[in-house]
Formats: C-alpha cells, sequence, structure tokens
C-alpha cells in the first residue's frame, strides 16, 4: 500500500519544492526549486537522506497535515509554531508523525519560508526531472486543501528525534555581492553607494524575486534602458527602470534588459528569500576569488551537516504527551534514537 | 572584423558562469555567433561544464569552480574564441520552417492599430508587413520556449510602451524595436498585442517540451477568429506546420 501525506489544510501559496531543473536554461525555464536551498539540506540531514527529495515549501504559515502511516517528518527554513496531537513540537529539527495524528504548523515567527520534509520524500511523478511546482512556468500548482500525496519508502524509518542549530538566515544582514558583466556600466561611485547603504525588502516580491527600497536616491546606469536583454542568473540584482535594485530568485525569467550591478552570491541567497517586507539587508562587493572560496566552505559544510545532529532533548511535559501517541501507535520505546544515543 | 574590434567578450557571470559576449547591440551576425559558440561548447564537452545556453548576441556557460577553477576555464573559452571568425559561421542546421495561424487585430489582440500608427503604416500595411516577412527565432528565453523573433522592416523600429500591459495571454503575438515576441505563458508586457496564435510553446507533458529552436524561422499567416477557435480544439500546433528549412 502506497503511503500518503494528507493535506487537510493547505495555506496559501503551500507547493511542492525541491532542487528544481538545472539544464533548460537555454528552453527558456529557469531553474526554480525551493527558494530556501539551506532549508532543503538541512531537512535532508535531519532526516538522514539525499537533498534530492521532494518537500512542502510554506509561505508564511503551514497547514494541517495527517499520515496514513507512522512516518518520520523533519521541520526547517522560516521558524513556524508546530504541534503534533497537540503538543508543540521543536523546529529545526526531526519527529515520529504517528498515523492519524494531526501535524498542524501556523504561522511563522520570522522569515518566509517553512518546510515539512518526510522520509522518503514526496513521491509524485516528476515533470521534466524534478516534483517542483514552477509557478511561473505553469508546472504544477499550489496545493489544496484535502489532497493525498503519495510518500516514497523510508528506509530508515527508525531514526528521528534530532535537532539541527539553524543557520541564522531569518532576519535580514548583510549579503555578499560578486561584480558581473555589466557592473562598469555604473560608476564606481554609484558601486560603492550601492555597497555602503542600507536596503529594506520591499513588500513586492515572490518566488522570481524581491524588491529593494532605500532612502537614498535610486541608482542609474549610464547605459540607461538600452541594455540588449541579457541571460540573467538567480542572484543577480537587476536595477529597474526606476532605480531599485530587483534580487533575482530561483523562479526568475531567463533573460532580462534592465542593467545588473551585481550578483548575490548562492550561499547567501536564503537570507534574500526568507527577509520578510521592512527587515533591513546590506550588500557587500567581494571579489570573485572571495566568492568562490565562501562557496567552496559553504559547500563543505553543507556536505558535513549531518555531523551537528544532536539529540532533541524534551522538557518532562512534552516527554508526557509523546508517550501518550507513541502507545497509541504502537511504537515502543525501544524505538527511540534519544534512549539509544545516551 | 574591424568593425567588432570591442568584441567578443568573456566576462564570469555569478559565482559559476562565463557570459561570451559578440556584441552589445542586436546584429544577425553577432547572433549567428552566439549560437554557433555555443554549438561548439556542447560539442567540446569540457569537464565541470554544467549547462550552456544563449541570448540574442551571447553564448553563456555554467560550470562548477570546485571541479574546474576561473583561470583555466576562462583560457580554453580564450583558445575557442580565437580558433575561428564565429561571425562567419553557419546557422545551425535541423532549421525548420513554421506557418504559425495568427488572428491580426480584433478584441484578441487589441493594439494593432496602435502599433501601425507608431509604425506609420494603415491597419492593412501593417498586418501584410508582418505576416510577409519571414522572421528567425534569434533566441529562446525569458519564459519557456519563448522566441524572440526577427528582424522586421525598419519602420517597425518602435519603443516599447512607458506602462505595462497588465496581461496578455499565452500565444500573444507583441511587436516592438524591429522584434516579435510570442508569449509561451500568461504575462505583463510594455511590446504591443498586435496578434494572437493558439500556438503552445511549452508542453511540459510532451517528449518534446519545447516546440521551436534557434535558427528556426516563422511566417505568422492570417486567419479569423473563428478558424483560430476551431483549430485551437485539441491541437497544440493551434493549426501550425512545419517543414525542413534548407
Amino acid at each position: 500500500m502506497t503511503r500518503a501525506l494528507i493535506v487537510h489544510r493547505a495555506s496559501p501559496g503551500l507547493t511542492l519544492q525541491d532542487a528544481g531543473r538545472p539544464g533548460y536554461l537555454g528552453f527558456g525555464l529557469s531553474r526554480g526549486g525551493a527558494a530556501d536551498r539551506l532549508a532543503l539540506t538541512e531537512g535532508a540531514a535531519l532526516l538522514g537522506q539525499a537533498d534530492t527529495h521532494a518537500t512542502l515549501e510554506m509561505v508564511g504559515t503551514g497547514g494541517e497535515f495527517e499520515t496514513t502511516g507512522d512516518m518520520r517528518v523533519a521541520l526547517t527554513g522560516a521558524p513556524m509554531r508546530a504541534t503534533i496531537d497537540g503538543a508543540r513540537v521543536t523546529w529545526n529539527a526531526s519527529h515520529l508523525l504517528p498515523a492519524g495524528v494531526r501535524l498542524s504548523i501556523g504561522a511563522a515567527q520570522s522569515g518566509n519560508y517553512g518546510y515539512l520534509h518526510v522520509g522518503g520524500g514526496i513521491n509524485t511523478p516528476d515533470v521534466l526531472g524534478a516534483r517542483s511546482a514552477h509557478l511561473a512556468a505553469g508546472i504544477g500548482a499550489p496545493l489544496q486543501s484535502g489532497v493525498r500525496l503519495p510518500v516514497g519508502d523510508d528506509p530508515i524509518a527508525k531514526n528521528f528525534g534530532f535537532l539541527l542549530d539553524a543557520d541564522p538566515r531569518f532576519d535580514g544582514g548583510t549579503v555578499r555581492v560578486v561584480p558581473g558583466p555589466q557592473t562598469d556600466l555604473f560608476d564606481a561611485a554609484e558601486v560603492s553607494r550601492f555597497a555602503t547603504i542600507a536596503f529594506r525588502r520591499d513588500t513586492r516580491g515572490n518566488r522570481m524575486g524581491v524588491r529593494m527600497i532605500c532612502d537614498d536616491p535610486g541608482f542609474f546606469s549610464e547605459a540607461g534602458l538600452s541594455v540588449l536583454s541579457e541571460i540573467i542568473v538567480p542572484g543577480d540584482i537587476q536595477i529597474t527602470g526606476d532605480g531599485t535594485p530587483f534580487v533575482l530568485l530561483g523562479e526568475c525569467q531567463t533573460t532580462g534588459g534592465y542593467p545588473r550591478i551585481g550578483s548575490v552570491l548562492p550561499c547567501d541567497l536564503p537570507r534574500i528569500a526568507q527577509a520578510r517586507p521592512g527587515t533591513g539587508l546590506r550588500f557587500r562587493m567581494v571579489t570573485l576569488a572571495e566568492a568562490v572560496e565562501a562557496e567552496r566552505r559553504e559547500a563543505t559544510r553543507r556536505k558535513t551537516l549531518r555531523n551537528h545532529l544532536r539529540p532533541l532533548i524534551r522538557d518532562p511535559h512534552d516527554i508526557h504527551d509523546l508517550l501518550s501517541y507513541q502507545l497509541i501507535s504502537g511504537v515502543t520505546a525501544g524505538d527511540d534514537p534519544e534512549s539509544e544515543g545516551t | 572584423m574591424a568593425a567588432f574590434s570591442d568584441w567578443p567578450r568573456i566576462c564570469p557571470l555569478g559565482v559559476d558562469g562565463f557570459l561570451i559576449s559578440f556584441d552589445n547591440r542586436l546584429s544577425e551576425s553577432a547572433n549567428r555567433a552566439a549560437l554557433a559558440f555555443r554549438d561548439a561548447l556542447d560539442r567540446a564537452g569540457w569537464p565541470g561544464v554544467e549547462e550552456t545556453s544563449t541570448s540574442l548576441a551571447s553564448a553563456y556557460l555554467r560550470f562548477d569552480p570546485q571541479a574546474q577553477n576561473h583561470a583555466a576555464l576562462q583560457a580554453k573559452l580564450e583558445s575557442l574564441l580565437s580558433s575561428r571568425d564565429w561571425y562567419a559561421e553557419n546557422l545551425p542546421g535541423g532549421r525548420r520552417l513554421w506557418h504559425i495561424p495568427t488572428v491580426y487585430g480584433t478584441d484578441l489582440a487589441p493594439q494593432l492599430e496602435e502599433a501601425a500608427i507608431a509604425a506609420g503604416l494603415t491597419v492593412d500595411q501593417a498586418v501584410t508587413s508582418i505576416s510577409q516577412t519571414r522572421v528567425r527565432v534569434q533566441t529562446i528565453g525569458f519564459a519557456p520556449g519563448q522566441p524572440y523573433l526577427g528582424q522586421l522592416p525598419p519602420c517597425w523600429d518602435i519603443p516599447r510602451q512607458t506602462k505595462l500591459t497588465d496581461k496578455v495571454p499565452a500565444g500573444a503575438l507583441v511587436v516592438a524595436i524591429r522584434q516579435l515576441v510570442l508569449f509561451s505563458v500568461t504575462t505583463p508586457t510594455g511590446w504591443r498585442h498586435i496578434g494572437q496564435t493558439a500556438f503552445r510553446l511549452f508542453r511540459p507533458e510532451a517528449d518534446m517540451p519545447f516546440a521551436l529552436r534557434p535558427g528556426d524561422e516563422v511566417l505568422f499567416t492570417p486567419t479569423t477568429p473563428e478558424r483560430l477557435a476551431m483549430m485551437k480544439a485539441g491541437d497544440p500546433d493551434g493549426g501550425a506546420t512545419s517543414g525542413p528549412l534548407s
């Protein structure tokens, strides 16, 4: 029998996401995938599985979920208020969701995008090599209440109850920018002003990109608006017609005619995606060599995230609640990794 | 080659890409150079290269900087670039000529008259001019399967609108700056909506999800709203036909 995750209540913008569809840029299809790629990797580390599995991306708030069989789940990204059978559960951690029990995920306390991962991954048919919705391209659609999602086999079903310290990225901060082919269209003084002043994330923004505003005058290049349409990559910072920067995210268009002042490092993009409207952000220019080194270090860190898992420590109140539904689902205390680890 | 003394240029794009630009404005030869250079990149199959693409006048390459460093890859690109005159290269092989039935004007494409005035033509002259110009797919981009086509006669060097039209539907034919774009998804645009087709450019469920390729040529043949509605029913090609282009 195929295991399933039932979505009893879907919040607006709930979609299936994974690492996206690289390789179709020449056909006009951007990679897409999870807005916060680090959250995918954190979820995979918590569940001890590959980071290629499809997961649920929740925007601002989550929804209500149930499974047809005991299932491991992990919660990452923007921290949201979550309960299993009414008992509060820890964010950025893995848990057991017993069959027939409700997982409720409420509003985010900070950040935008939260993720619900399941052991074995969501196993819907793939389209062009991925399961993620690409809303701008019309691939997939937001999930509706009542949908049942098939879930893949989980060979390590008893491995849960871990915590990972989330890399802080939900409250803005400084992101690093590498120059690109059109940086020289801007005066050096304009580039340096761009890298000095404080910006705020505008209310306008989605999975395609986010607009930045500031109290300073806008930015203008000598090329004005007569730039030939050129290849765009996620992270590129377009300076639009009114002089405001627009940072492109994974679901962006593949070409664009606005001049670009530089490109945000991929490892810093989650900070942009997770910034709420009004959140303060700054840009810092780095050299290409510095950017490559930063990416290398972050790639290494992400590969070894599993080494930083800690057993979840529960307070007595939580243990009481947890025991009550472990009995209902028939899982014995001997399966609890927390007792194995100590 | 004197006209291209500043070109081509190689520049890093992002942390993991190179852009090879053949001009800073659109020309037929720069477009051919970009397509031919990307083709050569694909054939070269260098280790660490993950993806290639083109825009109107440039080629792009994405790679894994942990597997192949920037300096080594840039040297390879320079060597390939200087190996021949890319501006004199042929168009890609396997090109096709498409006939795509198009309703000009009517309430399906409400900006035909406005565009004709901007081009200094009557509506009839505008339809004749567009429908009898064989335009070439210069690049696929912005949205999945979406072609930029050119080049139209000089009278069509009309600017984009200063204000965006909120929404034009998929299959819309729009015009500006001597180019046509056929939209693959419903989208806001600053280009003027002069024709409507029932041609599906992106078919995620199909074996061949992207209908057009760079180098293909297209004639947008006039039809009526009634005939377009009939052709639309059950046919992703919306009545379009294609044949090999020699």
